[in-house]
């Protein structure tokens, strides 16, 4: 592009967005001790029990461990049900961050820390809450089954609502983050161009966040993907039905310590696959 | 001053090994009751009987269904030899012996069954032979009132009834489905749950209309769920056993535990609890 | 009619700032009416605005005065507290942003950063239920008019300054607004650029034929583009009036300053004045009652020594308190009997040895002061 405005007015952004600035290939120059020192310790820490684990693997006999269909089962539904559940997530998640951090409303701050409690519940403690407000017996779950005969424990779907129960605070926490870093003047614009306030979310604010949002479905479907507590206290185990491969590992940990090695293996595996390729697709030119 | 110090540099060791204990899921808890003064301790030991003065801190690794019982047994010990503090950790046996073979400091470990105990034995942890304390049967945990009239195993089969197992893998499962094809019955629950409590609440939550558990979790229960015998259950009894550990970093008052468990006394509290004698 | 018709006048679009007379219009069912009252507790806004189609009215004031409030309150964006809003003849109070016949120029643009400049300036008549492939029709003529045919389908962080904000006004101006706001509209342009993009939005704003108001605090951007100026300081109106108008006869100290003019109050007897602050000035008109009187600094002439000769009117003791350049002036700001500024060459200055303490007097011919009444 040539402009005759000088090389600042021809490369600068000019919406009120941050400057981008291009850092060069010699990042490392100048990395202050005191942040990479506990920088690496850190990645250390992390990295460690999943080395262990790699190490300790039963290579040999991993072929056999991961020959059974219910392994592939367990997998193939914790992919499902994960990714379900991130969409449960989505859908109900975002419009929840935008009205907490776009509204006004008596409680706010209250109903803020109440989004954040199945973080700090017990994933077992989340099931049984579940259990009593869908269950058979539940609260709620007691008319599903009197009006719809729907029963929700024991069942996929059940999986879905426990991970998506124990996910969307990820997600929701996230979204609302970026809302409120987002500059709320663009929606005002776009309403000054005759979009409706839902227009003007659809249409400006969510691409807007689109990089945020991606950012919070994959720590939801991270957490969906590692959900065990929830999941067995209100879905149960039934290969097939509601055996996630948290599960499986769990259970396979009672009697072959070996098997719950490969099946986490699995597990890994197909998280980092599908997270690296994520953050490559989404997150980058966030 | 010195034993407390001692104790401290004890506790953040057993902290240590539980976290270094790889894939032990559930972190070591252990329940504290309230610690006697040494003041009290001294004096009350000074008329106590003639058994060597015991003291510090007995940690017993039990299977979660001793819970009630062993609790109980504890109290009764620290009030026979004060001065000692006996800590638990209850959970699912398996877990707890991968506990142990990582190298938790536990002085006791009591199975709920002789396959989770043959992994600590197996892996030379254990300092002498185990011995079997208590036995448990399976009965059929059903709804209070027992809506479902359930009688017998076979009863469960029924179509449309939701039944819950213990997953094979822990010893309430495996037990169940001794006794299932012990009469030849197959049984298709809506879940295998992780461990005989988890089984055992869902019928509490009304979730399930029966689960498979052991005696002493319908007892424990109380009238929460109906209990119903079922004579396929002598297919399947469970031994506990219960044995003295290589490491035991307290072994004269952990010795005296496991006397106290074996006692009339004790076998006293653990039939109250439902359990069958050896 | 609820405005206060007894100082307000409208102007036609004048094409030289310093053609005197321009008529007044009459104000009925077209174009703008309001009263915008905003009360925020500690701060008071109360600004009647009236303006013919064809208007451009331009808000200035300091920050802080409530311009932009004001702006945003004709937006929608900010609810009146009190007041009236009638546009066209319609009353607006309670009319949401979305349904106002209004297009807002935002000071940093806003576009749409994940839109090119085609869609941005296709969103609003998309929102207005233009179909796909006829918004973009529009938008791309929109585009072609503010010559930027070119730039259609470039992001806005690929956008100059000057592009950006072209882009901004034809998205603003392709909802066929009857009043178009315009938020400090070449505040964030560089200096040359500046001059370029002002002349171009005065040729635009000149064609718009509905009300177009601008907020400014730039006296030249407000006296290049609009016809009528509107003074706001403290959230009320203080002046209003031809930008010559008002270049010629500031009435506050803030306006005075603006337009670069010494400005003092006082009580004209004949040729007389007798200056607020203290001492007599002499002008030309013969007023009596309180007057205004300013003159420029630039009709200040300084020496170090009594003048001889010169007749002891319009002569005061000063002392030099500050000096700053000015382009290739010097400009002095003077205390002492008359607190006053005079701009005077490079050349003079170093002549007179002018420095911050220095004594000097300062002098002013009548027939470069300019009175008139308060």
């Amino acid at each position: 592009m040539t402009s005759p405005l000088g090389p600042d007015a021809a490369t600068g952004p000019r919406t009120g967005r941050p400057r981008r600035r291009r850092v060069g290939t010699g990042g490392r120059r100048g990395v202050p001790l005191p942040l990479l020192l506990p920088g690496l310790v850190a990645l250390a820490f992390l990295l460690l029990p999943l080395l262990a684990l790699i190490v300790r693997a039963p290579w040999r006999t991993l072929p056999d461990q991961l020959s059974s269909t219910q392994v592939w089962q367990a997998l193939q539904l914790s992919l499902v049900s994960a990714t379900a559940a991130t969409a449960v997530s989505l859908v109900l998640g975002v419009p929840l961050a935008w009205l907490l951090a776009r509204t006004e409303f008596p409680g706010r701050g209250f109903v803020r820390a109440l989004v954040t409690l199945p973080l700090v519940l017990p994933p077992v403690v989340g099931g049984v809450a579940l259990l009593l407000a869908l269950g058979r017996n539940g609260v709620i779950g007691r008319w599903l089954d009197a009006w719809f005969g729907i029963t929700l424990p024991f069942t996929t779907t059940g999986v879905v609502i426990a991970e998506a129960f124990v996910a969307m605070p990820f997600l929701v926490i996230s979204v609302e983050g970026t809302l409120r870093a987002a500059d709320p003047r663009y929606e005002e614009a776009a309403t000054t161009l005759g979009a409706s306030r839902f227009t003007a979310f659809r249409r400006v604010t969510l691409p807007l966040i689109a990089p945020g949002i991606a950012a919070g479905a994959v720590l939801a479907w991270a957490r969906a993907l590692g959900e065990f507590g929830a999941t067995i206290t209100f879905a149960g185990n039934f290969p097939g039905r509601t055996q996630t491969m948290p599960l499986a590992v769990y259970l396979a940990l009672q009697d072959d310590p070996d098997a719950a090695i490969s099946l986490s293996l699995v597990l890994l595996a197909v998280s980092i696959a599908v997270l690296a390729g994520l953050r490559d697709r989404w997150m980058t030119g966030a | 001053m010195t034993r407390s110090v001692h104790r401290t540099r004890r506790m953040l060791k057993v902290a240590g090994a539980g976290a270094a204990a790889l894939l032990a899921l559930s972190a070591c808890s252990s329940s504290t009751d309230s610690a006697t003064s040494k003041d009290s301790a001294s004096s009350a030991a000074a008329g106590s009987s003639s058994s060597p003065k015991l003291s510090g801190n007995v940690t017993v690794f039990a299977a979660a269904s001793l819970k009630e019982s062993f609790t109980a047994l504890g109290k009764e010990f620290e009030q026979q030899h004060p001065g000692t503090k006996v800590s638990f950790n209850f959970g699912g046996s398996d877990t707890l012996a991968a506990s142990i073979t990582s190298g938790a400091p536990a002085d006791v470990f009591a199975a709920a069954s002789p396959k989770t105990m043959a992994i600590v034995t197996g892996k030379k942890d254990a300092a002498r032979t185990p011995a079997t304390f208590v036995r448990n049967q399976l009965e059929i945990a059903t709804l209070p009132g027992n809506p479902h009239k359930v009688a017998s195993l076979k009863d469960l089969t029924a179509s449309g009834l939701k039944v819950v197992l213990c997953d094979k893998t822990v010893p309430c499962g495996a037990a169940a489905q001794k006794a299932l094809d012990a009469s030849h019955l197959k049984l298709t629950p809506v879940s295998y749950e992780q461990d005989v409590k988890g089984a055992l609440n869902k019928v509490e939550l009304k979730e399930a209309d029966a689960a498979v558990v052991y005696k002493t979790d319908v007892h424990a229960a109380g009238d929460k769920v109906q209990g119903v015998e079922f004579p396929e259950s002598a297919e399947a009894i469970n031994d506990y056993p219960i044995v003295l550990l290589k490491n035991a970093p307290n072994t004269e008052a952990a010795k005296a535990f496991i006397a106290l468990v074996r006692s009339a006394e004790g076998q006293k509290v653990l039939s109250e609890a439902g359990f069958l004698k050896p | 009619m609820a405005a206060d018709p007894g100082r307000v006048r409208t102007y036609r679009p004048m094409t030289d700032i310093d053609a005197p007379e321009a008529a007044p219009t009459r104000v009925g069912d077209e174009g703008l009416d309001a009263r915008l009252v905003v009360d925020r507790g500690a701060f008071r806004l109360d600004v009647s605005l009236t303006a013919a189609p064809g208007d451009v009215v331009a808000l200035l004031g300091p920050n802080g005065a409530g311009k932009t409030t004001a702006l945003r309150a004709l937006a929608g964006l900010v609810a009146l507290t009190d007041g009236h809003l009638r546009l066209d003849g319609a009353p607006l109070e309670d009319t949401p942003p979305e349904s106002r016949p209004v297009g807002v120029v935002f000071q940093d643009y806003l576009l749409f950063p994940h839109l090119t400049a085609l869609d941005n300036v296709a969103f609003g008549p998309r929102c207005q239920g233009v179909p796909r492939a006829e918004a973009r029709t529009q938008a791309a003529a929109w585009l072609e008019r503010m010559g930027l045919a070119d730039h259609a389908h470039a992001k806005p962080r690929r956008l100059s300054g000057g592009q950006a904000q072209r882009v901004a006004v034809a998205r603003a101006l392709a909802t066929r607004p009857r009043l178009l706001l315009l938020d400090e509209p070449l505040a964030a342009l560089d200096a040359r650029t500046r001059l370029e993009v002002r002349a171009q939005l005065r040729r635009h704003l000149a064609e718009f034929e509905a009300v177009a108001v601008l907020v400014t605090h730039d006296p030249l951007d407000a006296m290049v583009l609009a016809d009528r100026l509107v003074v706001i300081e403290h959230g009320q109106v203080v002046q209003q009036g031809t930008p010559a108008d008002i270049a010629r006869h500031p009435r506050t100290d803030y306006i005075a300053q603006l337009v670069g003019l010494n400005l003092y109050r006082g009580r004209a007897d004949g040729h007389a004045v007798r200056l607020d602050a203290g001492p007599s000035l002499t002008t030309t008109e013969e007023l009596s009652g309180p007057v205004f009187v300013a003159f420029p600094p630039s009709a200040v002439t300084l020496f170090r020594d009594r003048p001889t000769g010169a007749s002891a009117r319009n002569l005061w003791r000063c002392e030099v308190e500050g000096m700053e350049t000015h382009g290739d002036q010097i400009r002095a700001d003077l205390t002492g009997e008359l607190a006053l500024a005079a701009d005077l060459t490079t050349v003079a200055a170093a002549e007179l040895d002018l420095h911050p303490g220095a004594a000097v007097w300062a002098t002013v011919k009548a027939t470069q002061t300019h009175a008139y009444p308060a």
